[in-house]
This record gives structure tokens, sequence and C-alpha cells, in this order.
């Protein structure tokens, strides 16, 4: 309880008096405040719904914009998304992440329209913070957080997770219906769109994720 | 006397006596796990938990699992503590917690003296409560021992606040307990118990005209089981934990039983004192007159204590802890003057032989009284402090 009063030595100056609470016979004898505990108490033991959650039976909700681990995209034709730019690897503020790249394999047709690859792309899993700055810096979309939380492993060499492992996290949260809301699926971003015009064209509209 | 009639003549009198005590020994370990975790189930509900779950049916064999792990711990005992007393005091604390519960019929007892087994150790003893608390009582030299041996000034402010409330709390708990002594007349339990039987099998609780004595009593009896809202020997926030900061594994166990022994203690002396023990309506006749009368009125009786170790354990989650002037205060400025009135009252009221409601009266006025005085005192002293405020 406050009160508001003019000091009597500046009287423009107020005052804020805490006062303490009334104290009637039934503070004098403890046993209304007793009860009052003890009702608060069985209020909570029979009426207010348990919060606990059983987590191995039942699995916790999930917002769809949880950074989790990671995954590396495909694009409509089941090939990595990644372009092997180094964006990530640069904006990676824990250093998690080792691209090499390599020149996309000219004599195969399925990649005829790409220039360059990831030969391989590892993310160690233990030193990532989650921050998700790499699905921020990718151009293409090709990298993004899932939603996948448990992540559980017997060794440190088990949690650095290769291109393939990567993929099939795709391939299992995509089959499972668990795509980030961030996700750009299928189209390529516009940086991996090969300009087919003049090279100061702009992108597709829509293309961008920022677009 | 030649050895085989010793035994024939000695052994009906000894053996009832053996299995009642091994029943003791048996249940105490037990019972003090399950107790461990009744209260771990009753915390999480408080808590809008669901507690521990995990192991058996409802985490029924969580207490197992907490045995046989702290049966299997490690024994560390600190290099800079003092052997012999570190190692005696949970000995002690454990010894005394059930050495108090052989005064104490765990089951319904009859007054008059039969052959054969009672649920009790010393059946017939006829001073079985004053015997009761000065064993109880000595339990506070465990957790001295504890804190002081621990050498670890933690530890031993813990002891040393223990010891300061136990001598507080023993006055009230004893002088309360003197008004329903003196009602029955005799400080035999059994003979305590039988003076609360009347026809309707409720009416006679001493609750009803000792309401006083029994507010008194419970404070104090909860005073003495170190738990909360009086754990000032152990409270986590100030003292690391207190007396047993140095203890682990099953020493630290020993002394969690003897709490959890207390608990079990205290919950029986309430109800066999104040709430009729194994009296309640519907039942009469004598106590042993089947074994469905014994067994109806054990369960009577173990339902009652049940529910009174269920409250002692809410309380924990409804109360906040005490500061230690306020413990203090509470203890030599409320409970003690308090007592010592309703023990003049009791004993003026069955003196000069006055119907048994005016005890009842007495003791309400008493309590009103106290409250409106403490009332006034404290709002005199809020009244001076706001004078001063003002100046």
């Amino acid at each position: 309880m406050t009160a508001t009063k003019v000091s009597s030595k500046n009287p423009k100056k107020k005052v804020e008096w805490a006062e303490d609470p009334k104290i009637g016979f039934a503070e004098a004898i403890y046993l209304p405040a007793i009860a009052a505990g003890l009702a608060t108490a069985l209020k909570h033991v029979f009426f207010k719904k348990r919060l606990t959650a059983q987590y191995p039976e039942v699995e916790p909700e999930i917002p769809p914009n949880y950074r989790g681990v990671h995954r590396l995209n495909r694009d409509e034709e089941g090939r990595v998304k990644c372009v092997a730019c180094y964006m990530c690897q640069t904006a990676c503020p824990a250093k998690c992440i080792e691209i090499i790249a390599a020149p996309a394999p000219l004599d195969d047709p399925k990649w005829a329209n790409r220039d360059k690859y990831p030969a391989t792309f590892t993310i160690d899993e233990l030193r990532c913070i989650y921050c998700g700055m790499c699905e921020e810096a990718c151009p293409v979309d090709a990298i993004e957080l899932t939603s996948l939380y448990d992540l559980t492993g017997l060794s440190r060499e088990e949690l650095i997770f290769d291109k393939e492992k990567l993929l099939s996290v795709f391939d299992e949260t995509s089959a499972t219906g668990k795509d980030p809301v961030r996700t750009l699926r299928g189209k390529l971003g516009p940086a991996s769109e090969q300009s087919t015009t003049a090279s100061n064209s702009p992108p597709p509209p829509g293309g961008g994720r920022h677009g | 006397m030649s050895w085989t009639e010793l035994w024939t003549e000695y052994f009906p009198l000894l053996w009832p006596t053996l299995v009642a005590i091994a029943f003791i020994l048996a249940c105490v370990p037990v019972v003090g796990l399950y107790a461990t975790f009744v209260e771990r189930k009753i915390a999480a509900a408080v808590q809008d938990r669901l507690g521990p779950n995990r192991v058996g049916p409802f985490g029924l064999f969580q207490a197992v699992a907490d045995g046989i792990k702290i049966f299997l711990k490690e024994q560390i005992i600190p290099s800079h503590v003092h052997w012999f007393f570190y190692m005696l005091a949970p000995c002690i604390s454990l010894m005394t917690a059930m050495f108090a519960l052989c005064f104490m019929p765990f089951g319904p007892v009859p007054t008059e003296y039969k052959a054969g087994f009672r649920m009790i150790v010393m059946p017939g003893l006829d001073s079985a409560l004053l015997l009761m608390f000065a064993v109880s009582s000595l339990s506070v030299y465990g957790i001295i021992l504890g804190g002081w041996a621990s050498n670890n000034k933690y530890s031993i402010y813990g002891a040393i606040r223990s010891c300061a409330q136990f001598i507080s709390y023993e006055i009230p708990l004893g002088m309360s307990v003197l008004g329903v002594i003196v009602v029955a007349g005799s400080m035999n339990i059994e003979t305590i118990v039988d003076s609360q039987q009347s026809i309707d099998g409720i009416s006679n609780w001493n609750i009803w005209w000792q309401p006083l004595a029994l507010i008194i009593f419970f404070t104090s009896a909860l005073a003495e089981t170190n738990r909360l809202p009086f754990d000032l020997a152990e409270c986590e926030q100030e003292l690391v934990g207190g007396f047993h900061t140095e203890y682990g594994g099953i020493k630290f166990v020993l002394f969690f039983l003897a709490e959890y022994t207390h608990v079990v203690t205290i919950s029986f002396m309430t109800i066999l004192l104040f709430f009729g023990g194994w009296h309640f309506p519907g039942l009469s006749g004598p106590v042993d007159a089947s074994w469905q009368a014994i067994v109806i009125r054990l369960i009577v009786l173990l339902t009652k204590v049940g529910a009174v170790v269920v409250l002692i354990m809410l309380l924990r989650w409804a109360l906040p802890r005490f500061r230690f002037d306020q413990l203090m205060g509470l203890t030599w400025k409320g409970l003690i003057p308090l007592a010592m009135l309703n023990l003049i009252a009791v004993a003026v009221v069955s003196t000069v032989h006055l119907p048994k409601w005016t005890m009842a009266i007495v003791s309400l006025v008493l309590l009103i009284g106290a409250g409106q005085w403490s009332a006034s005192q404290l709002q005199a002293r809020l009244r001076r402090s706001n004078v001063l405020k003002a100046i």
C-alpha cells in the first residue's frame, strides 16, 4: 500500500510512503492465512491442469519457425540446390560450415544449367549455435533450419553432418510435411538462375525470398 | 526354575514385543521411502506437475529405485569432519525417532491386559507420553552432533538454530499435551484414546473440548519435525543444506528417515490425543471383539493418520518459512503463554467439575482474546512507527 503525502521540509516534493498493511484479529492469529494458503495449494491439486510434458510419449508442438537441425534443399530435379557460393560459410559466426566447391559435371546433362556445386558440404552440429544466419545468407535458399529438435548422437563424429546426411534431412522433413515456414522449396532462387538474356535483367519477380 | 520353565513362562510375554519391534523395524524404512514418494507427488500436484511417474505404474517403484540408488552410493567421509560424531549423529537421529515409535499404538489396542500380540511395542505403559516426549526430544542431539562434527560453518549454524528451536518448542508441546492428560487422568496413551470414546463415536474427541491445545500441539510438533515452515535448520537458501551439508548417501538418508519417522509419529500423536484414535462414528463395542473389528479400526486409524501426514505435506507448500525472530516470537510470546493459560483453564474446569463444554468455550475465548490482544499490540506498534514517519 502506498500513500502520497507532502513532505514537511519540501512541500513541493511528493513523497511515496509505503504503509504497512492493516493488522487485525484475523492476521494476528495466523489461522485464516494458513487456511487461505492451504486453499491455494488444494486449488492447484484439484483444479489446475497439469503442465508436465510427457516428452518421449507425447512430442511437443514445435513452432514451424523453430531453428533446429539443418537441411540442404533439393531442387525440382533432385539436385542439391546449393551453388557453393560460400555465403553461409562466411556468415556463420560459429564457423561450423565447411564447403568444398567443384565445377558442375559438364558431361552430365542433369547438371547442364549449373556452374558450380558443392563437392562436400559438412556442418558440425555440435559447434553450430543455430542462429539461422546461414539460411539468411543463402542466395538460393539451399540451406535451412528445420524444426527437428531432438538431435542426439553417441560420438562427436556422428554429429558432423555431411552433404548426404543433410540432404536426407531434407528428404525426411519434406516427406513428413515438416518444412520450415521460410522455405521456398522447388524453385531455385534468383542468384542461381542462369541469365538467358541481358546480364542486367532484373531477377524474376517473386523468385527471391525477400522479394 | 529351569530354563524350560523360564521359557514357557516368559516367552508368551516376549514374543508379542519381538513381533511388534520387528514390524516397526521393517516398516520405518518402507514408510520413510514411500513418504518421500508421496511428498514428491504432493509437491508436484501443488505445483501443477505430475511428479515421479516413470518407474513402475504411477511411479510407484520410484521409492524402491531411490532406495537402491542410495544404498549403492559411495560412502564419502570428508577429511575435515570429526569421524566418530559424524558417524554417530545420523544414528542418534534415527534411533531416537524410532524409539519414540515404541510407545505409540500403531493399531487398535485395548486398555485391559490380555496375553498375545498387541499393536504396540510397550502396551499398558503408564508413563508412555512422558517417555515418548523425552525420547523424541533427544533427536536434537543427532542434529547438533551432525552440525558440529561436520566442521562447517553452515552446518553449525543450522544445528544451533535447530537447538534453540527444539528447546523453545518443547515447552508448548509438553504443556498443550498436559491439558489432555489432565482430562484423561492418565499418561497411558491407550487410556487417553479410550477416554475419547462415546456412544456416537465422535462427540468426545479432544479436539471439540480443547481446540486451542490442538493448535498449539500441532504447531509445536511441526516445529519439532524440522519441516517447513519451521525448517530453519536446513533452509537451503541461507545454509546450503544446514546440518546435513556434509552428509551424503546412506548417512543423509538416515537423517531423512528420522524426519519422516517424526512426521509419522506426530501424525499418530495428533490422531491419538485429539481425534479419538481408532474411534469413529458407527464403531462401538470392545476394540478386539473380532478380527473384523480390529481391521476396521486399524483402517480408521491409519486413514486418519494418513490425512494428517498429507496435511503436513500440504502445509509445506501453503506457508512461507518463518524468519528466525518470528519463529522464536511465535513460541515465546504466543504459544507458551497460551499453552500455560490453557493448562490453567483445563485444570480449573477439571478440578471444580464444571461441565465439559466450558472447556471448549474457555479454549476459544483464550484464542480470540490472544488474537485481539496481539492485533491491538501490533496496531499500536504500527501507529508509533507511523508517528515517527510523519515527523
